[in-house]
């Protein structure tokens, strides 16, 4: 696509962006939308870490844009893409910038970055032009051309842009050294004239890519612009390049121009302003001697920058009653489909959501747990058995409760390698698959033979209790079922050779717990049942069971529905799951720490019928 | 993100240490003693024995120019009488071609005995295409117009020079002996300022005397960008702020606040009795706000320069506004104040986010503020303009402070006026 000399970019111009800039692509796809483009102004990002396609938003429309690795390949798939957007970092812009003015596809480069070393850039202004090449930037936003192209960021909010008619062109060429100004230029000359037809920011730093002159002399050349209008500042000699210019014939359109900075006389020293190049000291530098010149040399020159405005409809009024400004076409902007999430925090729009969630929320500055910032169970030693407190039953434990949870933990975390939980997770792990394979495998055989006893148990003797039967009804009713108690009974330990963790329990039971109903039931049917046979004791399972019922119960904690909720929904697996992936863990890595070969069962252990 | 001037003690270390590197036969020894308020003078001797095997100079180090022609040079003086000359001027204010300051930094070196006839002058200036090399055979404090007698090499950017080039270019004062070893020099220094990132470098007067040079005044600005680069070279380094502008206690704390963030914030104090405040956003647009309130005649009653800018979060503007309204609100003026907090439209900078740091701030000095009868003014535009606008609108009803709040509709300097001529009061 050959455009005239002095066009940087129309309406089918297309950008490739370097670095991934995610909102100025989308801002710049947005412009498209509302000045009525059919072709995106993106044609392609470089980015070597995520190459693919990426999805925005075009209209209400999605839209994919290529991710490439390098800037030949991507004017090999986009040779008309004739801008190159510069996003990287000070670190980097310098050498994607030098790559891309040695592009010969590539006619336009600008440079966001701040900070770039002069030496390099005044490099690049060589590079460009002995090539011939436009050079914006560095230390800028970049340029809006009117219903055209939007550079980047350049023009900020879409409704600010709109106001100041940039989704249609006008007749006035702006240039400005500051990009935040920019935007004010664009609303400014808006509300006194029909508009820019083009503006540019040509960076704060001391050497811009391209001056003043280079682009009022440019605009000057297109039969479009009637006027142009010139926003400098203090420091730098680029505004005397503007009196070159009209001194020569290259700038022959009215210029209304105003350099900032006047304020400097105030300081006895030096001052450096916001940007690299507005710095004061140098007398034919300061705001007065430009401002001075440039009138001198015909451009009109406003009081200050209160009249500035004033000065711009002058001028442009003047044109347009001598007939040389042809009406606008006006063209309603294209209306741009609100953001949801704009929309959402403002209240406009609500959706039923999908999920619902009302333990935990990462949204915030910190994640919480039940509300709690997680720094804060950290900062009060709030243990485990807290964060369970919170995480499962949405409550501030007692002590005695998270405490009483945390013994659970110790006493289930681990039973030996011969369980069938441990083996699994054992044989998994010789298998050669992971650690959360081999863990799931583990936890995959809990349930009604193997942990889960604590389950049934608290069931159970918790509806015994509460049907009011008899410890000697209970037994006979399980008997005639047929199901042996759960929670009775084991292999070694009887009465005689109690089993330790037990009378831990009922130890921390007695002396914590205000009412243990359901762990007295539970050992008045102990006693009947080793009165039979000393090994059906009630073991730790049992033991903790009903203690839970208890907790759950009777602590004053939980309501009954609560409590009986929980018992319901299978808690005391959950607990158990939990301390048991400890010792699962630990055994996985023993395993892989011993080199554990395929483990396969021998024949000689099989009966093979 | 600018041209930073350094000490003559730094300019002359990194200049020493990179002929050192590069092996140049015109190494000199960084025979150089900083002394500021921090430094013990006795026993510094131990530490830098030449002190006492050789006459001295003693000199301020504090990017003050002209200092033999303001008597601020103490030449050819011994170890203790270069002590006494020190000590006599340690904490000395004075007023130098009307900028004043306090004396508290000083450059300790060897004498350099010579005749007037070699002292030569040289410097090294950048401009858009190339790099600009000056010299007058005929240096010293008198050297006069250099712009008008210097002799010039202009060098392109990407080229380097030849020692033939600065013969015939810049060296035809000079005596055919001294001619070849003086052009080798020059092409060195112009290597060092191109590999360092240096954006500006005057030796005035370079002495040249029997094939050694010694630079006996060197000034260098550093184009502070080049860090990346070239911070190899220059080594630790601190970027004084002009003779004449100590950096108060606020304007510090700003300063560890603009290098904490990515955006930028800044702030100069020009007169803290000043009725006139301004937060305003933008590089741009601040120096446009000091105008207009210079323009309309209260330049006297400004009493700071500043911005911030880039999007600075919640944390950093309210650390910048609490800055400033804490200053503001030091000393009582019966005729109240105004602060200003303008901005043009913003491009990216979420107005709304920006403005909440502001309005914590301003919430939180409400009595303060009500005591000194100040007056806020507010005028920005840019993205969530609304939702920032309407919040300082319903804080100035809530905590009954007169907050006039206007938007992109309104001039940007209209609130200059407007706060000035009391047009709205």
């Amino acid at each position: 696509m050959i455009r005239p000399d002095y066009l940087l970019f129309d309406r089918t111009s297309q950008a490739i962006i370097n670095n991934f800039p995610k909102k100025a692509v989308q801002r710049m796809l947005d412009f498209d939308h509302v000045a009525g483009r059919e072709l995106p102004s993106v044609a392609c990002i470089v980015y070597p870490s995520s190459v693919g396609l990426e999805k925005f938003f075009f209209g209400s429309a999605e839209i994919l844009i290529p991710v490439v690795k390098t800037i030949a390949e991507a004017t090999d798939q986009f040779p008309d893409a004739d801008v190159f957007i510069d996003f990287a970092s000070y670190r980097s812009a310098y050498y994607s910038a030098r790559e891309a003015l040695e592009n010969e596809h590539i006619r336009t480069v600008v440079i966001i970055a701040e900070g770039i070393a002069e030496r390099r850039t005044r490099e690049l202004i060589k590079l460009a032009h002995d090539r011939d090449k436009w050079l914006i930037g560095p230390s800028t936003v970049g340029g809006v051309s009117a219903g055209a192209f939007r550079i980047g960021d350049s023009g900020g909010a879409m409704e600010c842009m709109i106001a100041s008619q940039l989704h249609r062109p006008g007749h006035v060429g702006l240039v400005t050294k500051s990009g935040g100004l920019s935007s004010e230029c664009y609303n400014l000359i808006a509300n006194h004239t029909d508009g820019i037809f083009e503006g540019i920011a040509i960076g704060g730093d001391l050497y811009p890519g391209s001056s003043f002159a280079d682009h009022l002399s440019r605009m000057n050349r297109n039969p479009e612009i009637k006027m142009l209008v010139c926003l400098g500042e203090v420091g730098g000699s680029g505004e005397y390049e503007i009196i070159e210019a009209i001194k020569d014939g290259r700038i022959t359109k009215p210029v209304v121009a105003w350099v900032t900075g006047s304020c400097a006389s105030l300081f006895t020293t030096e001052v450096q302003f916001g940007h690299a190049g507005a710095k004061s000291g140098v007398e034919s530098e300061s705001s007065q001697a430009k401002n001075a010149a440039m009138k001198a040399a015909g451009v009109i020159v406003p009081h200050s920058f209160d009249d500035f405005g004033d000065r711009i409809k002058e001028v442009f009024d003047e044109l347009k009653a001598e007939g040389n400004i042809p009406d606008v076409v006006d063209i309603a902007p294209h209306e741009l489909p609100e953001e949801f999430a704009k929309m959402t925090k403002a209240g406009k729009v609500r959706r039923a959501s999908s999920i619902v969630c009302t333990i935990s929320d990462d949204r915030g500055e910190e994640a919480t747990y039940n509300k709690i910032p997680i720094s804060q169970f950290v900062s009060e030693s709030k243990g485990i058995g807290s964060v369970i407190g919170h995480l499962w039953f949405k409550k501030e434990l007692p002590a005695e409760i998270s405490g009483f949870i945390e013994k659970v933990l110790v006493l289930t975390a681990d039973h030996g390698p011969a369980v069938s939980g441990a083996h699994n997770a054992i044989v998994t792990a010789r298998a050669g698959k992971d650690l959360i394979s081999s863990l799931v495998s583990g936890l995959l055989t809990i349930g009604p033979r193997f942990g889960g006893a604590l389950d049934e148990a608290a069931q159970y003797f918790a509806d015994a209790l509460d049907r009011g039967i008899s410890p000697e009804v209970f037994i006979k009713e399980m008997k005639d079922k047929g199901i042996p108690i759960p929670g009775i009974g084991h292999r070694i330990k009887s009465t005689k050779n109690p089993d330790t963790r037990v009378t831990l329990v009922k130890e921390y039971a007695a002396k914590h717990f205000k009412k243990t109903p359901t762990l007295n039931y539970a050992l008045q049917v102990e006693q009947l049942t080793t009165a039979k046979k000393s090994n059906l004791i009630l073991n730790v399972d049992g033991v903790i069971a009903a203690c839970f019922v208890d907790i759950l119960r009777y602590s004053g904690v939980f309501t009954p529905a609560e409590a009986n909720e929980y018992i319901e929904i299978g808690i005391l697996n959950g607990l158990f799951a939990l301390g048991r992936s400890i010792g699962l863990i630990g055994h996985i890595l023993d395993q892989k720490r011993l080199k554990q070969g395929l483990y396969r069962h021998a024949w000689d252990d099989i009966a093979y019928i | 993100m600018a041209h930073k001037k350094i000490r003559e003690y730094d300019a002359k270390r990194i200049l020493a240490n990179y002929l050192k590197e590069k092996s140049s036969e015109f190494q000199f020894e960084p025979h150089l003693l900083h002394v500021d308020a921090d430094t013990a003078l006795s026993g510094k001797e131990k530490q830098s024995p030449w002190v006492t095997q050789t006459k001295l100079v003693a000199k301020p180090d504090q990017l003050i120019k002209r200092r033999g022609k303001h008597g601020l040079l103490g030449i050819n003086l011994d170890w203790a009488a270069a002590k006494a000359w020190i000590a006599e001027r340690t904490d000395k204010t004075v007023t130098l071609d009307e900028v004043t300051d306090t004396l508290n930094t000083f450059l300790v070196e060897p004498f350099v005995p010579h005749e007037q006839e070699n002292e030569h002058y040289i410097a090294i200036t950048t401009s858009k295409k190339g790099d600009e090399i000056l010299f007058c055979h005929e240096g010293g404090v008198d050297v006069g117009d250099v712009d008008a007698k210097a002799k010039r090499l202009f060098v392109p950017i990407e080229t380097q020079t030849t020692p033939d080039e600065v013969v015939k270019k810049l060296l035809s004062d000079i005596s055919a002996t001294d001619k070849a070893l003086l052009a080798q020099f020059i092409c060195e220094l112009y290597t060092f300022f191109v590999d360092t990132n240096c954006a500006f470098l005057e030796i005035n007067p370079l002495v040249f005397v029997d094939g050694k040079v010694f630079p006996l005044d060197l000034a260098i600005q550093l184009d502070d960008t080049g860090v990346g680069e070239s911070g190899k070279y220059w080594g630790e380094i601190e970027f004084p702020s002009p003779f004449g502008r100590t950096l108060s206690a606020e304007e510090k704390h700003v300063e560890e606040l603009d290098s904490k963030t990515g955006a930028s914030l800044k702030l100069t104090v020009l007169n803290q009795n000043g009725r006139v405040w301004t937060m305003v956003a933008g590089g741009g647009a601040s120096v446009i706000y000091a105008d207009t309130v210079v323009d309309l005649g209260a330049g006297p009653e400004l009493a700071n320069y500043g911005e911030y800018s880039g999007n600075p979060n919640e944390e950093f503007t309210y650390e910048y506004a609490r800055t400033i309204l804490d200053l503001m609100t030091r000393h009582q003026d019966a005729r109240g104040k105004v602060l200003l907090i303008g901005g043009g439209i913003a491009n990216f900078t979420d107005v709304a986010k920006t403005f909440k740091g502001i309005i914590k701030t301003l919430k939180e000095f409400q009595v303060k503020i009500r005591e000194h009868d100040i007056r806020i003014f507010v005028r920005r535009g840019g993205p969530n303009y609304q939702e920032g606008l309407a919040n300082m609108k319903k804080l100035g009803a809530e905590i009954n402070i007169p907050i006039e709040v206007y938007g992109p509709e309104t001039h940007m300097t209209y609130i200059v006026r407007a706060a000035l001529k009391g047009e709205h009061r």
